[in-house]
């Protein structure tokens, strides 16, 4: 139950920022914050609670960016509709990538190195077909009304992935607490030791990149409406799938608060080395990839590792 | 101003983030008796990343023009107001860019010239918009870019339906000449919106003309290898090659089809990576002579692109057009802020958007502005002869004599 | 449209371009299988390897393939060193914190040829850069002739050297059972340094005989990340001579697939293929079924 509280009390103060905070620059932050929390949470159920390490997540990220952009520019669907739509779609791809992979017993780095080639498969796909404007990507289309899911100033679009966000937590929390998640840990800790205890491991598997892949989703449709623009590069390009793994690692594997911390931490780090070192080229990226592997070498639970020596086991 | 200057003011500006945003207020106030206080300009380049050369590029030549123009006495109007460079990184991302718009926003800046790559300038250009700041378009050749009715963006210099447009046109009155040898033509193109872009503008004008399309050859960013497409080439045998595509992938393809003896009666770029390119010439200069591109260029017999030019070489530069459009974009809006005597940003949008500015080395006659794209903005037709880059067409401006066909 | 006179000049392109994806390979395989590291740094580390053959050739005038005495013991030694103080201490033997250490890595090398030399490209020119070698009809470029043949020589000299030194006893040993040869006494943190180290060798050759074809700047390696683990599963994780094969069998896939479906669109072979592999026969052409 603390979880829960804590959950429920940082999103109501992140609620409430936008009525004393003013500044485009913190808003971003924070909003650029949560995106990243939300990838990492929907890469962290399959990866830290399910124990499978997809490298190919941007598949899944792609697919929602695409579906959400191609049913407005094409049809002029609602942007609204098209979120559910672009999960939906997220999610298929999710069920068709796991029930091949499961289904041939795919575990550990072949599981990793087949999601990475779905995505180069997906991207070289939209570099081709019509439907997605192929090489030249898709524009969607400038709207300032908060109907069509673009909005004049920043708060709106906190209050949509501050609630995309608080599913994941909730989704999250639920797995810490439930048989499905239980099960789900179990084949992550041994998957033939849960096998042998009468757990249905493919069809639990299969579940979680269903629910993995349809948050990653929701996470590529808000993309397109923030930043409005798409092509195959940003949708299924390598950049988004490390993006995803980078904050749970860092942040704590399998953890309700895992994806927050690690996104926020790197944000920081991100800031503050552009900030010390902004006009040499490179320079504040080569020192982001150093405490990269300082952290993984002194910190290897992650930060959450940290509170985890300090906090007792909770149930 | 120093770097450590910079970035002292830079850090407190964005440490004062709150408190300024309240106010609501930008730029400081003038003291009376004291210097006056400096304009802001944002300079967003992707300097980090995929594109980083190019980037890095352009921001050399946007500071240039900053440099000169505080030492030639800054904003006359505003009592000598000097520009103050405010540098981002868009490290060749999109959201990147978008975050520092955000930043510029709360440094106060009135404009931003930016940034370079069509994806990142979509972008910027609407970050911009949400706070007003006008946007001057360095590079970015989408179309789309000015096609979204945002008030304060600004493009210099041309699209590329316009440059593809005026390409074809060229490559016909250049056949023209010729008497007509030139029937068929392929066209080797990235995969990405630039390439794509011009590809299918060509594909459906050439026929029309009375060119036969061969082929269109779509390849990847980045391909490692063009001995397919050199054979293919070999096979169908065109009279023309039309590539659309960045400088390394150009500087393969080129290398390939010498190594193959591919010798078609022109290779005719548009927008070619690295056809129009000092460095391209340099370092391969066996390959790069008789090529003949579609390009960006400065109008040759201004006497001020010429001493612009030794001067960056001087500087140990190559003399691209990312230096000098972002050179010259600079300049329009020290102009435009020189008009309007002020540095508020709805200010400045009314100057540019009625900007008659004519003081600029572009074939581009005075600037006009029509839904932030300069009506005049074109692109020359260059060739390489003996080792420099000549401007052939339009004969206005031409400084030698096209060759066609090449004869290798 | 694949009428023999372009197939078979294609079919030559593809071996010799497959041969140059084969070395690079052949340093991740061996990594691979023994260390179980998804190297992320692969690229990267070849970026390097091709600077380094950039500057020798530009700054002493050394020709790429004179250079090889040189880079060849250089990477090695650099991958000894990078196994032994960097990626080994921060593994904790956990797979997750390999992917985060490679990935930082490829954060710092991308970014420090940025910052130290620029983010141009460069070339080198060599009297053979534009020369043919006439096969049959077929003009195919020397460079790449002069790699087919040196990914068999290094092929042949690693399959050699697994098989009959005591450090490729070793390298076996480790790479079958960790716990094992510890317990026989074989220094486990050594061996893998070795491997790491001769892995880099392998890039360090396969730089020598990729820059007169190609180019470099701080994101080549990106090019060939993909492509190299596609060959590394293909071929089964740690066999050298199924690592060369798959070389030869990508690099042909890749040609025949883009003169089939298009250069963009043929790429998509190489993918599909990978996929299937790790579906069907996720041990590989050599591996063995685990």
């Amino acid at each position: 139950m603390k979880t829960l509280y804590a959950i429920l009390v940082l999103c109501g103060a992140v609620a409430l920022l936008p009525a004393f905070v003013s500044s485009g620059v913190v808003l971003n932050l924070v909003i650029m914050t949560l995106y990243a929390t939300l990838l990492g949470q929907a890469w962290n159920i399959l990866a830290g609670f399910g124990g499978q390490y997809s490298f190919g997540h941007a598949a899944f990220f792609g697919t929602g960016a695409y579906a959400s952009a191609a049913l407005q520019v094409h049809f002029g669907v609602n942007a609204w509709l098209c979120l559910p739509a672009a999960m939906a779609c997220g999610a298929a791809v999710g069920a068709l990538v796991g029930a091949l992979s499961f289904r041939y017993g795919l575990r550990g780095s072949y599981f990793a190195l087949v999601t990475l080639a779905f995505a180069e498969v997906f991207r070289i796909l939209a570099n081709s077909v019509k439907f997605t404007g192929g090489g030249v990507g898709l524009l969607v289309p400038l709207k300032s009304s908060a109907l069509d899911f673009q909005f004049q100033g920043k708060a709106g679009f906190l209050y949509v992935i501050l609630a995309l966000t608080l599913a994941g937590f909730l989704l999250s929390w639920w797995l810490k607490r439930s048989r499905y998640g239980a099960w789900l840990t179990a084949v992550r800790d041994n998957e033939d030791s849960a096998a042998a205890l009468g757990v249905d491991v493919f069809r639990v598997k299969l579940q979680a990149i269903v629910i993995s892949a349809g948050l990653m989703a929701a996470g590529g449709a808000f993309y397109v409406q923030y930043f409005h623009y798409i092509d195959p590069h940003i949708a299924y390009g390598p950049a988004v799938s490390v993006d995803a793994l980078l904050g749970p690692i860092v942040g704590g594997l399998g953890t309700v608060f895992g994806p927050l911390l690690g996104a926020a931490a790197l944000q920081l780090l991100g800031e503050l080395t552009r900030n010390l070192m902004g006009d040499a080229p490179g320079v504040s990226l080569m020192i982001y990839g150093a405490v990269l592997i300082a952290m993984v070498t002194f910190l290897p639970r992650g930060i959450g590792g940290v509170f985890w020596r300090l906090a007792p086991k909770a149930p | 101003m120093s770097i450590q200057q910079r970035r002292r003011n830079f850090l407190r500006q964005s440490a004062g983030l709150s408190a300024a945003a309240a106010a609501g207020t930008f730029g400081f106030q003038s003291i009376a008796g004291a210097q006056a206080a400096p304009v802001k300009v944002g300079v967003l380049h992707p300097v980090t990343g995929f594109v980083a050369y190019s980037g890095q590029l352009c921001r050399f030549g946007a500071q240039l023009a900053i440099d000169e123009i505080n030492a030639a006495g800054g904003i006359k109007s505003m009592g000598g107001a000097k520009l103050e460079a405010v540098l981002g990184d868009a490290q060749s991302k999109p959201e990147v860019g978008v975050s520092e718009v955000e930043k510029m926003n709360e440094a106060g800046v009135s404009a931003i010239v930016g940034s370079y790559a069509s994806a990142i300038c979509l972008a910027t250009t609407q970050a911009a918009a949400k706070y007003n700041i006008p946007h001057l378009v360095d590079v970015g050749v989408a179309d789309q870019i000015v096609e979204r009715g945002l008030k304060n963006t600004f493009r210099f210099g041309p699209g590329y339906k316009v440059i593809t447009e005026a390409a074809i046109n060229d490559l016909h009155i250049m056949n023209t000449l010729a008497r007509k040898p030139a029937k068929t033509v392929m066209v080797v193109h990235e995969e990405s919106l630039f390439g794509t872009g011009t590809a299918n503008l060509l594909a459906s004008q050439l026929p029309g003309m009375g060119y036969q399309v061969l082929e269109v050859v779509k390849h990847a960013n980045p391909t490692r290898d063009f001995n397919n497409i050199v054979l293919r080439m070999k096979a169908l045998n065109p009279d023309i090659v039309i590539p659309a595509n960045y400088y390394n992938e150009y500087v393969l393809l080129v290398r390939t089809m010498k190594q193959q003896n591919v010798r078609p009666m022109a290779i005719y770029s548009v927008l070619g990576g690295a056809a129009s390119s000092f460095k391209f010439v340099k370092e391969f200069p066996d390959v790069a002579n008789g090529v003949i591109d579609c390009n960006h260029w400065y109008n040759p017999k201004d006497k001020r692109a010429i001493a612009l030019r030794r001067k960056v070489e001087k500087l140990k530069q190559f003399y691209t057009y990312e230096v000098y459009l972002n050179y010259q974009s600079v300049y329009l809006l020290a102009d435009a802020i020189e008009r309007a005597g002020s540095a508020k940003r709805e200010a400045v949008i009314d100057a540019l958007a009625s900007s008659t500015w004519d003081k600029h080395f572009m074939p581009y006659g005075p600037t006009r502005f029509v839904n932030g794209q300069n009506q005049g903005a074109q692109a020359l037709v260059l060739q390489v002869l003996k080792g420099d880059i000549r401007v052939v067409l339009p004969n206005t401006y031409a400084e030698s004599e096209l060759v066609f066909p090449w004869k290798a | 449209m694949l009428e023999l006179s372009i197939l078979f000049p294609s079919l030559l392109n593809g071996l010799t371009t497959g041969a140059v994806y084969a070395l690079i390979a052949l340093g991740l395989t061996l990594i691979y299988g023994v260390l179980h590291i998804i190297n992320f740094a692969h690229g990267a580390l070849l970026m390097i390897a091709l600077y380094g053959v950039f500057f020798l050739n530009a700054k002493l005038g050394l020709d790429p393939y004179a250079a090889l005495p040189i880079m060849v013991p250089a990477m090695f030694a650099l991958g000894y060193a990078l196994q032994r103080f960097v990626i080994g201490p921060a593994s904790h033997g956990k797979d997750e914190n390999i992917l985060l250490a490679t990935l930082g890595l490829t954060l710092i090398l991308e970014n420090f040829a940025l910052y130290a030399w620029r983010s141009d490209t460069r070339a080198i020119e060599t009297p053979y850069t534009f020369s043919t070698v006439a096969i049959a009809g077929a003009m195919i470029s020397t460079p790449k002739v002069v790699a087919f043949f040196g990914a068999l020589a290094a092929t042949a000299i690693l399959l050699a050297f697994i098989t009959r030194s005591d450090l490729g006893r070793a390298i076996r040993a480790v790479a079958r059972e960790r716990q094992g040869a510890k317990l026989v006494g074989i220094d486990v943190e050594h061996v893998f340094a070795m491997s790491f180290g001769i892995g880099l060798a392998c890039l360090g050759a396969a730089a020598c005989f990729l820059l007169p074809a190609y180019y470099v700047n701080p994101q080549v390696g990106n090019g060939f990340v993909l492509i190299a683990f596609t060959i590394v599963v293909l071929g089964g994780m740690g066999s050298f001579a199924g690592a060369l094969l798959s070389g030869f069998i990508i690099g042909v896939v890749e040609s025949v697939g883009g003169l089939w479906l298009g250069e963009s669109l043929g790429q998509i072979g190489i993918f599909v293929i990978f996929i299937a592999i790790l579906l069907f026969r996720p041990q590989g052409i050599f591996g063995a079924r685990t």
